[in-house]
C-alpha cells in the first residue's frame, strides 16, 4: 500500500532530488487567495499532498471546500483575481522537475505542460466542449498543438482515440457535434481529448456528477483501465463517499480550504481519525443497510469563508470540540504510517 | 401491513406524451412517450419511491399526477374525504379545490422560490387562495411551519437570496405543508444538496411524515437515499414501471435485469464491500422511438428473440408473503435463482 500523503515540513532540502521515482506531483504548503470586493478569501491554506504513478488520489469534501481550486491551481487555471501566495507545486517529469507555481500562467512552458503532461476533465462535458466545432475537430486541435501531425493524421488519431474510449461508430461520430452526443458519450469524448497526448497525470473534477449511475460505472471502468494500462496518476475530485470507496487508493478529505485528513483509502474510510470525516461517513445513507440505519446529520452549516472561525475550522460543528480547538488550528499529525490528521482529539476517535 | 391497505391513489394506464413538431407548419411528426402506461397504487401513509435514470419519465409522472403537465390518457382515482374521484377528469374549478391535498417539493431550491417575494409572501399566496385565516393567523401559521422545519420565526421577513440551499429546501417543504396536504410529491428533493445537509432534510421528512401522517411519492435517482426513506420502490425505465416491490424485498430478491444492473452500478461507501458489477452497454434509448418489445432488451444480457417482439406485462410474484411485481418474460427463472441462493 503506497502512502502518498506525506505531510512534509522538513524535506525542503531533499525536494530537488525527487526522493522516490514514483512521485509524479508534489504539492507543499500551498496557499491560494481570492480577492474580490476588497475582501480576501483564503481558499487554500497550507495544503500538502503528493501523487504517485499508477495511483488514484481522491479529494473529497463538500461544495466550497476548495477541491476544485486545488485542481485549478495545478493546471494554473485560477481566475484573474487570485494567486498562489506561498508553497510549491512540483511536477516530476522524465529527468526533470518543474515548479509549476513559478511558471507564467499562459507562458509557453505551462501551455506545453497543460494537456501533454497533465490533462483535465471537467464536471459538465456540455459546457467544456465547444458547441460550434465538431468533436473530431476539437480533439485534432489538441493533438496538433502538441504533436507534429498533419490534419489527416490527427483525424486518424482522433478516430482511434474515440474507439479506445468506447464510442460506437467512431468514423462517423468524429464529424458530429457535441449536441448530437449523449451525456455519457460527451464525457467519453472529453476523456478522449484529455488522453490524446498520453498525459502522466489526469485530473478529473467531478467527472460523473452530471451522469446516471449506470453511465458513471462505465466511465469509472474506463478510467481504471487507462490507469492500469498507462500507469497514469489520477486526481479524482468528488463529493461522493461511495465513489471514494470504489476508486481511491489514497484519500484526502478537505474542509474549508484545509486537508483535514489524508491517508490510504482503508485508513481513512475504515478508521477515520478526524471528526469531520467520521461525521461525513455517518451522514450518508449506505445502500444495503436498510431503512433503519442511523443517519447523523452534521449540525449547522459550513461557515462563511469571509468570516471564518479562528482555530479549527470545523470546531463550531464538532462534537469533540474543546476550548483549545477554538483558539488554534491543529497541526498535521501522523497517526499511522501515511495517515495524517489535523485534529487535537484524534486519539479519542481512533481508540474510542 | 400487507392486508387491508388504504388505497389513497390509484393510477391506471397513465400516459403522458409530448408531441415532436417539425417543419414550417409545425406538423406533429412523433411523440416523446415520457410516461407510457403506468399502473400504480399509492397507499395512505406510505412512502413510495420512484427510481430510474434520467429521461425515464419519473419527473413527468410526478408532474402528471398534479396535472402540472396534462396526461394524454389514463385515470388517477384519488380517495378524497367525500368519495373517490378521478382527478384527471376534474374541471378547473373543482380541481383547484382538491389541489390542496396534493403538493410538490421541487428539485432545485434556487429556482422554486420567487426572489422578489419574502418568505412570508411565498407562503401567503397559497394560504389566501384556500382562504385560511386572516393575516394575523396566517403569520402565526407560517411561524409554526418554520419552527417545524427548524427555522426561526424572523426568517419570514427575509428574501430567498439570504438563505443557503438546505434552508431553501426546508422552506420549500414548509410551503408544501402549509395547506395541510395528504400527499407530497418530492421530486429529487435532496439531490441538489450537500451530503451533510441532505441527511438533515431526510430526517426532517421522516419526522414530518410520522407527525402528520403524510404520504410521500419520493422521486429520485439515488437508490441509497430511496432505500433509507421508502416503504415500497417502483423502478422505471423508458416511461414504464419495470419492477415494484417493498424496499427490503426489492434488494433481497431483485428480479428485473435492469434493477440488478442499476444496483450493481452504485458505488457503496463501505470499503469492506467489494461486489461484482454488471456492466450495462450503451445509453437509454430515445423515448421518441422506443425499442420494440421489452424496452430494455437492447441493453439486456439475457435478451432473447421473444424480448424483441413481445412487450412484457407487469406480473405479480410472491416472496415470503410479500407481493413483488416485475415486467420481464423470464421473471420465473430469475425468481427461482434468487430463492435458491
Amino acid at each position: 500500500m503506497g502512502c502518498v500523503m506525506q505531510p512534509i515540513r522538513h524535506r525542503w532540502a531533499e525536494m530537488a532530488f525527487n526522493e522516490s521515482n514514483d512521485t509524479i506531483l508534489e504539492v507543499k504548503d500551498l496557499c491560494v487567495n481570492f480577492y474580490t470586493n476588497q475582501r480576501c478569501n483564503k481558499a487554500l491554506r497550507n495544503i500538502s499532498f503528493s501523487m504517485k504513478r499508477g495511483k488514484t488520489l481522491c479529494i473529497v469534501g463538500e461544495s466550497g471546500c476548495g477541491k476544485s481550486v486545488t485542481a485549478n491551481s495545478i493546471m494554473q487555471l485560477l481566475p484573474e483575481l487570485s494567486r498562489i501566495e506561498s508553497g510549491s507545486i512540483t511536477y516530476h517529469g522524465e529527468g526533470q522537475s518543474i515548479r509549476i507555481d513559478s511558471l507564467k500562467r499562459n507562458g509557453r512552458k505551462m501551455r506545453r505542460l497543460r494537456g501533454q503532461e497533465i490533462a483535465m476533465i471537467f464536471q459538465d462535458p456540455m459546457t467544456a466542449l465547444n458547441p460550434v466545432f465538431s468533436v473530431g475537430f476539437q480533439i485534432d486541435e489538441m493533438l496538433q498543438s502538441h504533436l507534429p501531425l498533419s490534419r489527416k493524421e490527427a483525424t486518424e488519431r482522433s478516430i482511434q482515440l474515440l474507439k479506445e474510449m468506447g464510442v460506437p461508430l467512431p468514423e462517423q461520430r468524429v464529424h458530429e457535434y457535441p449536441h448530437q452526443y449523449s451525456g455519457g458519450m460527451r464525457q467519453r469524448a472529453m476523456i478522449a481529448m484529455a488522453m490524446a497526448c498520453a498525459p502522466k497525470i489526469l485530473i478529473a473534477d467531478e467527472p460523473t456528477t452530471a451522469l446516471d449511475v449506470t453511465i458513471q460505472a462505465q466511465i469509472f471502468e474506463l478510467m481504471l483501465d487507462l490507469k492500469h494500462e498507462k500507469q497514469m496518476a489520477i486526481l479524482l475530485i468528488t463529493h461522493d463517499m461511495g465513489v471514494v470507496a470504489e476508486m481511491a487508493d489514497d484519500v484526502a478529505v478537505m474542509y474549508m480550504g484545509n486537508i483535514v485528513e489524508s491517508g490510504s483509502a482503508e485508513q481513512v474510510m475504515a478508521s477515520p481519525a478526524h471528526p469531520y470525516t467520521k461525521a461525513l461517513l455517518e451522514s450518508i445513507p449506505v445502500l444495503g443497510k436498510g431503512k433503519n440505519q442511523k443517519l447523523e446529520p452534521i449540525r449547522g452549516t459550513t461557515p462563511d469563508p469571509y468570516d471564518r472561525p479562528k482555530g479549527c475550522q470545523f470546531a463550531p460543528r464538532c462534537d469533540y470540540a474543546t476550548d483549545g480547538c477554538a483558539v488554534q488550528m491543529p497541526s498535521e499529525t501522523i497517526v499511522e504510517d501515511g495517515h495524517m490528521v489535523r485534529c487535537f482529539h484524534h486519539k479519542e476517535l481512533l481508540h474510542g | 401491513m400487507a392486508e387491508n391497505r388504504d388505497v389513497l391513489m390509484k393510477i391506471e394506464n397513465l400516459k403522458t406524451y409530448f408531441p415532436v413538431k417539425k417543419g414550417v407548419f409545425k406538423r406533429t411528426v412523433g411523440h416523446v412517450k415520457a410516461v407510457d402506461g403506468v399502473d400504480l397504487e399509492v397507499y395512505r401513509g406510505e412512502t413510495l419511491g420512484i427510481v430510474g435514470e434520467s429521461g425515464c419519465g419519473k419527473t413527468t409522472l410526478g408532474k402528471s399526477l398534479l396535472r402540472l403537465c396534462q396526461p394524454s390518457e389514463g385515470s388517477v382515482h384519488y380517495a378524497f374525504s367525500d368519495g373517490t374521484k378521478d382527478i384527471m377528469r376534474l374541471k378547473g374549478n373543482e380541481f383547484d379545490k382538491v389541489r390542496r391535498n396534493l403538493q410538490i417539493v421541487f428539485q432545485d431550491p434556487y429556482s422554486s422560490l420567487n426572489p422578489s417575494f419574502t418568505i412570508f409572501g411565498a407562503f401567503n399566496d397559497p394560504l389566501k387562495k384556500f382562504g385560511i385565516g386572516d393575516k394575523k393567523e396566517r403569520e402565526e401559521l407560517v411561524a409554526r411551519l418554520l419552527a417545524d422545519v427548524n427555522l426561526p420565526r424572523d426568517y419570514m421577513t427575509r428574501y430567498p437570496n439570504e438563505f443557503s440551499g438546505g434552508q431553501r429546501q426546508r422552506i420549500g417543504i414548509a410551503r408544501a405543508l402549509s395547506v395541510d396536504p395528504e400527499l407530497i410529491v418530492c421530486d429529487e428533493a435532496v439531490s441538489a444538496l450537500d451530503v451533510s445537509i441532505q441527511a438533515q432534510v431526510l430526517k426532517l421528512l421522516k419526522k414530518l411524515q410520522v407527525e402528520r401522517n403524510l404520504t410521500y411519492l419520493f422521486i429520485t435517482h439515488d437508490l441509497s437515499v430511496v432505500e433509507y426513506v421508502a416503504d415500497r420502490i417502483a423502478v422505471m425505465y423508458l416511461g414504464k414501471v419495470v419492477e415494484l416491490a417493498e424496499t427490503d424485498d426489492l434488494f433481497a430478491h431483485t428480479l428485473h435485469p435492469y434493477t440488478k444492473a442499476l444496483l450493481s452500478a452504485i458505488p457503496i461507501a463501505d470499503i469492506t464491500k467489494k461486489k461484482k458489477r454488471i456492466p450495462l452497454q450503451g445509453d437509454v434509448p430515445s423515448p421518441v422511438n422506443p425499442p420494440s418489445g421489452c424496452p430494455f432488451h437492447p441493453r439486456c444480457q439475457h435478451a432473447t428473440d421473444r424480448c424483441k417482439s413481445e412487450v412484457p406485462k407487469l406480473r405479480p410474484f410472491v416472496f415470503e408473503g410479500k407481493s413483488h411485481q416485475v415486467s420481464c418474460h423470464y421473471g420465473e427463472q430469475f425468481a427461482e435463482e434468487t430463492t435458491s441462493v
